[in-house]
């Protein structure tokens, strides 16, 4: 287990060098620069801050100096704002991403896995067609349509909750963290739904029913134990696209996440912003990947021994 | 059994949420109570150096901050005292004298003098800071020089401090806005001390805005800055006002959506909205159900489509004529922009003063036709393929397909439309890639010469590539006219030009539309949207109840 888990450490390396190069040229072959705005900027100051910011160097040199800094663990300043570094901007914002990942991860675990479980139970029953037809919902609707529909219906109309910020008032993570987790838990209810239909028609689960156990304790220890695989198998992949797919919830509640820092860095230019931010949600997703996978070999034990 | 528990689950979770938040006062609610005012701030602040800070929301912050030698009144944005009690022009029209008020102070009790004004502007124009609007100050003698680095020394410069409390300013040439440009932040000073503790003078990343380090001598003190998040100011103490200030602190947030503002707006959450233009569409609703929080006035700012004169068809005058009679401006204000938006024939916005360029072409179908029949293209036959091309925006998109249509119907030639990324945007007008492109121009100070000036012929925001030179003369002789009679005619002469040459059409002139509850008082509706926070306060009325009871 231990030379898998070095072995595609060593391997996510190459990975993300190509993610930094790629992302690097890219930004530069956008049209525009950092400091292009509708009022121009006079000539001889442009000329001072490409100095500053060594713009004005060959872009091989840039390159090589960003990939050197980074290693010291340097993102440098932000082109937008001066008086930040985007290590300082990162240190800030992450937090706050990972905390809203999985608040939504649980939102997602929570409702799909109850809904799903209660649907498996009763086949073919309202109570199977509703939290469906929920789910289906779920998936289809984007976060940038559900976001403001849940802020109108409890922000606005029935003034629950309130409609944007990040700790600040009583319960302001409650929409953000339902709208991120939705679409996931549609998924999740879906697939615990499919597993446990599977699972309950087993003969074990009969033999268990036959013995005269109790209906919510053959679901509690033999049903949900084998029926919520797949689930397990989605949650790796789902908390990595939690955590980078934050983009549009963090801009419609106004959180102050990494997602809206990378968005803004795009539209703004701010190249070592973008570069920072992109590193990092590189890392993320590759680790998550990795744990799930270290996750699924550990639960099959086909795999490991495929492995062995 | 678990669907039971499921229900039971939902219902006492929407209860436990009913319960606790129906009783939670909102933000403008305790705002009321403690005089706190929150406000939507259109977008987070890139820097709250003054001499650094470029945008909109970052002068709203600025001023709350720091304040220059004078003020404005908001009513009548006349020049009022500011950190100058009181200041002289001497007869030569060059040398501004200003008074410094003895009881000035930094927020850490500090005295202001003249030297720190001094030492302010001479650090703005130091060109490894990289103000971007370092120009700003090139009316004062050898600023520029200075700035260009032809001199070194900047006791050159027209800025002295004669004693402590005594300033003396001299200009390159007399310049009649110059008092109003003495209220930009880039002329606010700063505190040497603080500048100097966390970095050199000329350090564009220097931590010295950060709450705790950040020292100023406006109303206000910064006390929270969390980037996208907030941005919290309290009552500076040491403010040689402080006791006519009201408020006792503010709320920035950085909400850079129209749709997300008057959400916030709905909720409770803010007082009101302080970007320019409100969401179009929720206008109407405003207007029906909650017109005491809508606020419409005209701003100081003109909305025009700029031609590229460099490229066929639009190297003739004739065909950027045509174009300009072919558009029915009242139309376009009236059912597309629909925000009370007065149509424009001149670039140059009507100015409180009483400036109002005069109109001297109209919507004329007929003479259009004659003008593209002239240019050689008799009903549009053999018109070049064109674009009109317009950043990212609802309203841009709206304005260009409106345009588009009339130029269809009333000269049957076929413009496409080219919508790009702001960023990308820009970059295709720099370089000149585009053929007609939307623009906009909010004045930086109150006089005409603000809009004139964007066309001169070596203007860094001249899009059109048109550089004409009798314009360029006339529009220095604007700038050195003896007399407002004389000036008046200059200006009339310019707008001739421009209306001949019609180097941009002039479309309408924007209007600023905000959301502000009733309980906000002591806020005026003006051209330049100022609103100074030293007299503002807030008072729970009748209209502030309904707006509560309503939402």
């Amino acid at each position: 287990m231990l030379s898998f888990i070095l072995k595609r450490l060593l391997s996510s390396i190459p990975v993300i060098f190509m993610v930094v190069l790629i992302t690097f040229i890219l930004v530069r072959l956008a049209p525009g620069g950092p400091f292009s705005d509708e009022r121009k900027v006079p000539p001889i100051v442009l000329e001072n801050l490409n100095k500053r910011y060594h713009l004005d160097d060959p872009v091989y040199v840039q390159f090589f100096d960003y990939i050197g800094n980074v290693l010291q663990g340097d993102f440098g300043p932000s082109f937008k704002y001066a008086n930040r570094s985007v290590s300082e901007i990162i240190y800030s914002g992450l937090p706050i991403t990972v905390e809203l990942g999985l608040y939504a991860l649980l939102v997602a675990i929570v409702i799909g896995i109850t809904s799903g479980v209660i649907a498996a139970l009763r086949p073919n029953t309202w109570q199977d067609y509703v939290p469906m037809s929920f789910s289906m919902l779920g998936i289809c609707l984007p976060s940038f349509v559900l976001g403001p529909l849940l802020i109108l219906i409890f922000g606005i109309w029935v003034q629950w909750l309130p409609v944007s910020g990040w700790g600040d008032a009583p319960f302001d993570k409650v929409l953000p963290s339902f709208t991120l987790g939705a679409a996931y838990a549609a998924y999740m209810a879906r697939l615990s739904r499919g597993g446990m239909l599977d699972v309950m028609s087993q003969d074990y689960i009969r033999t268990a029913r036959a013995k005269g156990l109790p209906n919510w304790l053959v679901v509690v220890r033999h049903g949900l134990n084998s029926g919520l695989a797949p689930v397990v198998t989605f949650a790796g992949p789902a908390a990595a696209g939690l955590l980078s797919g934050s983009f549009v919830v963090e801009s419609v509640f106004q959180i102050p996440g990494m997602g809206r820092f990378y968005l803004q860095a795009a539209f703004n230019r701010d190249y070592t912003m973008i570069l920072g931010t992109t590193i990092v949600f590189s890392v993320l997703i590759v680790l998550f990947n990795l744990l799930a996978d270290i996750l699924m070999v550990w639960m099959n034990p086909r795999l490991r021994h495929a492995r062995n | 059994m678990p669907n039971i528990f499921h229900f039971s689950l939902l219902f006492l979770l929407s209860s436990a949420l009913l319960c606790c938040s129906k009783n939670t006062p909102t933000n403008a609610e305790r705002g009321i109570e403690e005089q706190i005012l929150y406000v939507a701030n259109a977008d987070e602040p890139r820097e709250l150096d003054p001499q650094l800070s470029t945008g909109t929301p970052e002068h709203q912050i600025s001023s709350a901050l720091f304040e220059g030698l004078l003020n404005r009144h908001p009513k009548t944005l006349a020049m009022t005292p500011g950190a100058a009690e009181r200041w002289t022009l001497a007869d030569d029209q060059l040398t501004y004298t200003f008074y410094l008020r003895k009881n000035g102070r930094w927020s850490n009790g500090d005295k202001i003098n003249a030297h720190d004004f001094v030492y302010s502007w001479h650090r703005s124009l130091l060109v490894r800071l990289g103000s971007e609007w370092a120009s700003m100050k090139y009316v004062i003698k050898n600023a520029e020089a200075f700035h260009r680095g032809d001199i070194d020394d900047f006791s050159q410069v027209g800025v002295k401090a004669v004693d402590d409390y005594t300033l003396s300013i001299t200009l390159e040439t007399p310049t009649h806005h110059f008092p109003q440009l003495l209220w930009h932040n880039s002329y606010f000073p700063v505190h040497q001390a603080t500048i100097e503790t966390f970095g050199a003078m000329d350090d564009r990343l220097s931590k010295w805005t950060l709450p705790g380090n950040l020292v100023g001598n406006g109303p206000f003190t910064l006390t929270r800055w969390e980037l996208n998040k907030v941005l919290e100011v309290k009552r500076n103490t040491h403010y040689w006002d402080n006791n006519a200030v009201k408020l006792n602190g503010i709320v920035f947030y950085p909400i850079a959506s129209q749709q997300s503002e008057v959400r916030a707006y709905r909720s409770g959450q803010i007082h009101l909205t302080y970007s320019p233009q409100m969401a179009i569409e929720k206008i109407a609703d405003y207007q029906k159900n909650d017109p005491d929080s809508l606020r419409i006035h005209n701003g100081y700012s003109s909305y025009f489509y700029e031609f590229n004169t460099t490229i066929e068809p639009f190297t003739d005058a004739r065909v950027r004529r045509a174009l300009a009679y072919a558009i029915d401006r009242d139309k376009i204000v009236k059912l597309v922009t629909k925000a009370g938006e007065p149509p424009a024939y001149s670039v140059v916005a009507p100015d409180p003063n009483g400036y109002q360029a005069e109109a001297l072409f109209g919507y004329d179908v007929a003479k259009a036709q004659q003008l593209l029949a002239e240019a050689g293209y008799p009903n549009g036959a053999g018109f070049p393929a064109a674009e009109i091309l317009y950043n990212t925006h609802d309203n841009h998109r709206k304005v260009a397909l409106a345009i588009q249509q009339m130029l269809r119907e009333n000269l049957n030639i076929e413009v496409q439309l080219l919508n790009q990324e702001w960023k990308v945007y820009l970059n295709t007008k720099l370089n000149l890639q585009h053929s007609i492109a939307r623009a906009g121009w909010r004045a930086d100070f109150l006089d005409p010469i603000n809009f004139f000036e964007l066309l001169a012929p070596n203007s860094g925001n001249n899009n059109t590539g048109w550089k004409n030179q009798a314009y360029g003369e006339v529009l220095n002789a604007i700038r050195t006219a003896k007399t407002e009679q004389e000036r008046q005619q200059l200006m009339a002469k310019a707008n001739e030009i421009l209306a001949e040459q019609m180097p941009v059409i002039p479309l309408y002139y924007m209007t600023d539309v905000n959301l502000v509850s009733p309980a906000v008082q002591g806020w005026y509706d003006n051209a330049m949207h100022f609103h100074p926070f030293n007299r503002v306060f807030l008072q729970d009325t009748a209209s502030t109840t309904r707006q509560n009871n309503k939402q």
